[in-house]
């Protein structure tokens, strides 16, 4: 089953999930090491280049699920859930969605300001809007660096929180994220 | 009234006071620049300057161990056409500008070369370091501007290495020193 049901995570919204969050933690890493490279390192070009060019296409990876929602919206709370326990999950759930759009629009916003456009991996490039504010890089860098911290804590905190549902309420929240049967 | 207002603050300008500086570096008509360049690994040059900065000079050709100049350099102005460069180059990887935002060059002595040329001695301060260094100057030339005004025209070049003032990100071995390259015409007042 590709599109989600009442009770069960389809195909599509599973694949994009996992994906999202390895590509998320992924990004986080590559980004928190390659700015302490040394000028020498054989990274120091690539890896900023490979940080963009998947940020990117995680760009376009949001702008899909977000239109899936709308095609296959997902499927009910799980039944046991608390009403502060579903509330608390809606604000994280939109807080890292919120917070991974405006990581993507302050890293270009950073590679962007003198119109260079963004290339991802020489397959197609971003074109830039130049300079929208002034001192556009620094600031846009600042609230990238923020932005990504809080983020990456949220995202442990729902994690956290997924693994509580499963090893301490034992209900179905984290099977049904395998697409396992509620 | 806004020709009105110019014209009252124009000569109110002119009312004011001779300052101790005989000329004013003249940043208003971009007719002075501060460029740098610094080697890519020792494969070629990579320029660059800063856009704000302000500085006046008092100079007379007959006594030209008098002159003095001071400039101010404003740091964050840094541009070396490249957004994201000029971003790595204000953080405290290399001019550290929000906790050093001003660098400055005043000048102590002038030792007089062959012809034009001459040894601008100073302490200048970047990056919250003050060190001497000997700035290799030349007079350009000096007259009557089209304008009605006078003007005084000057360039100089130094070498600083980049750990003196406690830049010490490590660029490569050929690219320890960067060179100041320095242009100024001043109006005189």
């Amino acid at each position: 089953m590709l599109k989600n049901s009442q009770s069960r995570y389809g195909m599509v919204s599973i694949v994009v999930h996992w994906l999202v969050a390895a590509t998320v933690f992924g990004l986080f890493a590559v980004g928190f090491w390659m700015v302490d490279l040394s000028y020498y390192s054989s990274w120091y070009r690539t890896a900023p280049h490979w940080h963009k060019s998947v940020g990117m296409l995680l760009a376009m990876v949001m702008l899909f699920r977000l239109l899936w929602r709308f095609i296959s919206p997902p499927p009910a709370p799980v039944a046991s859930h608390k009403s502060w326990e579903r509330l608390t999950a809606v604000v994280v759930q939109l807080a890292l969605y919120l917070g991974i759009t405006l990581l993507v629009i302050t890293g270009y916003l950073i590679s962007t300001e003198d119109g260079r456009p963004v290339q991802v991996f020489g397959w197609f490039d971003v074109p830039a809007l130049g300079q929208l504010f002034n001192n556009q890089a620094d600031i846009a860098g600042v609230i990238h660096e923020y932005t990504a911290y809080t983020l990456i804590s949220l995202a442990v905190l729902h994690g956290l929180a997924a693994v509580k549902h499963h090893v301490i309420d034992k209900d179905a929240t984290l099977k049904r994220m395998f697409g396992r049967k509620p | 009234m806004k020709k009105l207002l110019l014209a009252a603050s124009m000569a109110a300008m002119m009312a004011a006071p001779a300052q101790a500086a005989d000329y004013v570096i003249d940043t208003q008509g971009a007719h002075a620049f501060v460029q740098f360049k610094i080697s890519h690994l020792g494969y070629s040059w990579l320029y660059g300057r800063f856009n704000t900065f302000s500085g006046d000079f008092s100079y007379d050709a007959a006594k030209l161990t008098d002159a003095k100049i001071q400039l101010t350099i404003d740091t964050a102005s840094v541009d070396s056409n490249h957004a994201e460069r000029d971003k790595h180059l204000r953080s405290a990887d290399f001019l550290n500008v929000s906790k050093h935002p001003k660098a400055t060059f005043v000048s102590t002595k002038v030792v007089p070369k062959a012809g034009e040329a001459f040894d601008l001695y100073g302490n200048l301060t970047l990056n919250g370091v003050t060190k001497e260094v000997i700035i290799a100057a030349e007079k350009l030339g000096e007259g009557k501007d089209p304008w009605g005004g006078y003007r005084a025209g000057f360039a100089g070049t130094t070498t600083l290495t980049l750990k003196d003032f406690a830049i010490n990100t490590d660029l490569g071995p050929a690219s320890a020193t960067v060179q100041l390259d320095l242009t100024v015409e001043g109006i005189r007042q």
